[in-house]
């Protein structure tokens, strides 16, 4: 099997298992508890609360483990709305093509009175930082932006956002779920001021995460109960996950440079090799991109067969189509580059590990090569476009 | 479990009857891009009016895995059989004879259905055979959407 799905989750790393398992088999004390054994749970909270904040370039005491990425993205959501109320600053700017996490969000802040401006991401998938200053105004209280896109795994201009936030006084969050662990990220020298992230996005356990807010961001609680991380997340602490994550977050950030050599390799020869097929085009900056992703769209065929043909080729990808979602519509991020709906169906991304290889990507390649060539002899699609019955959209 | 069935895999995986036949005398194609599906059915139909027979079938499908395989099932269900049987297959009989499908991809099935209706149609019209336009009613994404 291939996996090129790591922007979905990733496999475990072994080091990060090893790190959990003395606290699932054997110290199992609550961090709460007054007694050494609980004490020790409780230190490895703190040494795993250090590390985090050093790979964040980050003070500890603005590092809260939350239940996951969607969960720091609605408490950093959540926090800043109601710190621009106490000031009636109730409006919020953010992009089109952010997680969901973010954006239903959002809508639920719009039902509460919140306005809310999503900025454009242009054709390459890029945030356009004077945009976003354009967009600022007298009642602003946040500005969110995603470091790296979920889909087509685009890099924004974080540092240039954060110096306009911090010149102009607005609060400024970034849901850094597919970037962390991946790209350097300094909150200090980026000036982030919130900042959420996954475990599982780099070979953590799942179900953990974490939001980072800056020294006098005062958070609103989602979920109520306990005094655990310092009042704002109540629940046992899930000692083993948030070991593991900050094990594997430390482990992949160690590696980061030799793995983005690599991985940059390997996804520029996927795209070299996908671009020979016809009437197909790279979705985002082929530069400003995350090492990991490839993501295309081919004209005349559907994304879900493309992707079950290629699992019967023992290939695991992932689509951007109406059809994989259960959802009527292609992926927002698509349309929100400006692809047609005919176009985004026909969607695929290939999201890579660090296990990659050039063997698995000229596999990959002839695959896709010859999964598109089977289902576009079966479009009727394709047979207009071909006919010259309809034009075709792309090259 | 898996997302399919296997008998829906099976007819993904290995179509039947896919492709152009060159003379087809009933043509019908429903869905379109915007939706993400659409299905295209060849019919050549044969014998006396009134008691015809669907001789051959082929179809061509841009859409997702189910829809293929409804397609290539739909097809299966009418080869061969006369035009009255073809004309009373449902979109739950598709359906039924794949197993089953999820809840959010019947209306795959239900465009199985209509395009033979449209190819069936345009046969009629194609021959001046008079029939009930209350039996053809018109796919749109609103319908093969709408219902679920």
């Amino acid at each position: 099997m291939i996996y090129a799905d790591n922007a979905a989750t990733t496999k475990m790393s072994k080091t990060a298992i090893a790190a959990m398992l003395p606290y699932l088999d054997g110290d199992f004390g609550n961090a709460s508890s007054l007694y050494g054994f609980g004490q020790r749970a409780k230190e490895a909270l703190e040494n795993a609360r250090q590390t985090v904040a050093d790979c964040l370039h980050a003070d500890v005491k603005g590092i809260y483990f939350t239940g996951g990425g969607s969960e720091a993205d609605n408490q950093a959501l959540e926090s800043a709305a109601m710190i621009g109320a106490r000031k009636g600053k109730k409006h919020i700017v953010s992009t089109k093509f952010e997680h969901h996490a973010i954006l239903h969000k959002l809508d639920q802040l719009k039902s509460r009175g919140y306005e809310v401006t999503l900025v454009d991401v242009h054709e390459d998938g890029i945030v356009r930082p004077e945009e976003i200053a354009a967009a600022i105004r007298e009642d602003t209280c946040l500005v969110t932006v995603m470091f790296a896109n979920n889909e087509i795994g685009t890099i924004q201009p974080i540092a240039e956002i954060g110096a306009i936030c911090r010149e102009r006084g607005v609060l400024f969050h970034t849901d850094a779920v597919q970037a962390a662990g991946h790209i350097e990220i300094d909150v200090e020298a980026m000036n982030i001021d919130m900042l959420s992230l996954s475990g599982h996005k780099f070979h953590g356990p799942k179900g953990i995460g974490v939001l980072y807010a800056k020294k006098g961001i005062r958070l609103e609680n989602i979920i109520y109960g306990g005094a655990q991380e310092r009042g704002k997340r109540a629940g046992t602490e899930n000692i083993p996950a948030i070991v593991g994550l900050a094990t594997a977050l430390s482990e992949n950030i160690a590696h980061m440079q030799e793995n983005t050599e690599k991985l940059t390799h390997l996804r520029d020869k996927l795209i070299a090799g996908l671009s020979e097929i016809p009437h197909s085009i790279l979705n985002g900056d082929a530069v400003r991109r995350l090492p990991s992703n490839v993501h295309f769209c081919f004209e005349g065929i559907e994304g879900e067969s493309l992707l079950l043909l290629l699992d019967a080729h023992g290939i695991c990808a992932s689509s951007g189509s109406a059809c994989t979602s259960g959802s009527l519509d292609p992926s927002h991020v698509m349309l929100a580059i400006g692809r047609p709906h005919e176009i985004a169906h026909g969607s695929l991304r290939l999201s890579l590990g660090e296990d990659f290889t050039e063997e698995m990507a000229e596999e990959v390649i002839a695959s896709v090569k010859e999964v598109v060539s089977y289902l576009r002899g079966m479009s009727p699609v394709w047979r207009n476009l071909c006919e010259g019955k309809t034009q075709f959209l792309l090259k | 479990m898996a997302l399919y069935s296997e008998k829906v895999m099976d007819h993904f995986l290995h179509p039947r009857n896919v492709g152009v036949l060159d003379d087809a005398n009933g043509i019908g194609e429903v869905g379109n891009a915007k939706c993400g599906d659409i299905m295209k059915i060849y019919l050549k139909i044969t014998g006396e009016q009134g008691s015809e027979t669907v001789e051959d079938v082929r179809f061509e499908t841009f859409g997702c895995g189910s829809a293929i395989a409804s397609s290539s099932m739909a097809t299966e269900l009418i080869k061969g059989k006369p035009l009255s049987e073809a004309l009373q297959l449902t979109n739950r009989a598709v359906t039924e004879a794949l197993d089953g499908l999820p809840a959010h991809k019947l209306h795959c099935s239900v465009l199985a259905e209509e395009a033979i209706k449209a190819a069936v149609k345009d046969y009629y019209d194609r021959n001046g055979i008079a029939y009930d336009p209350e039996q053809f009613r018109e796919a749109s994404c609103a319908h093969c959407h709408g219902g679920e």
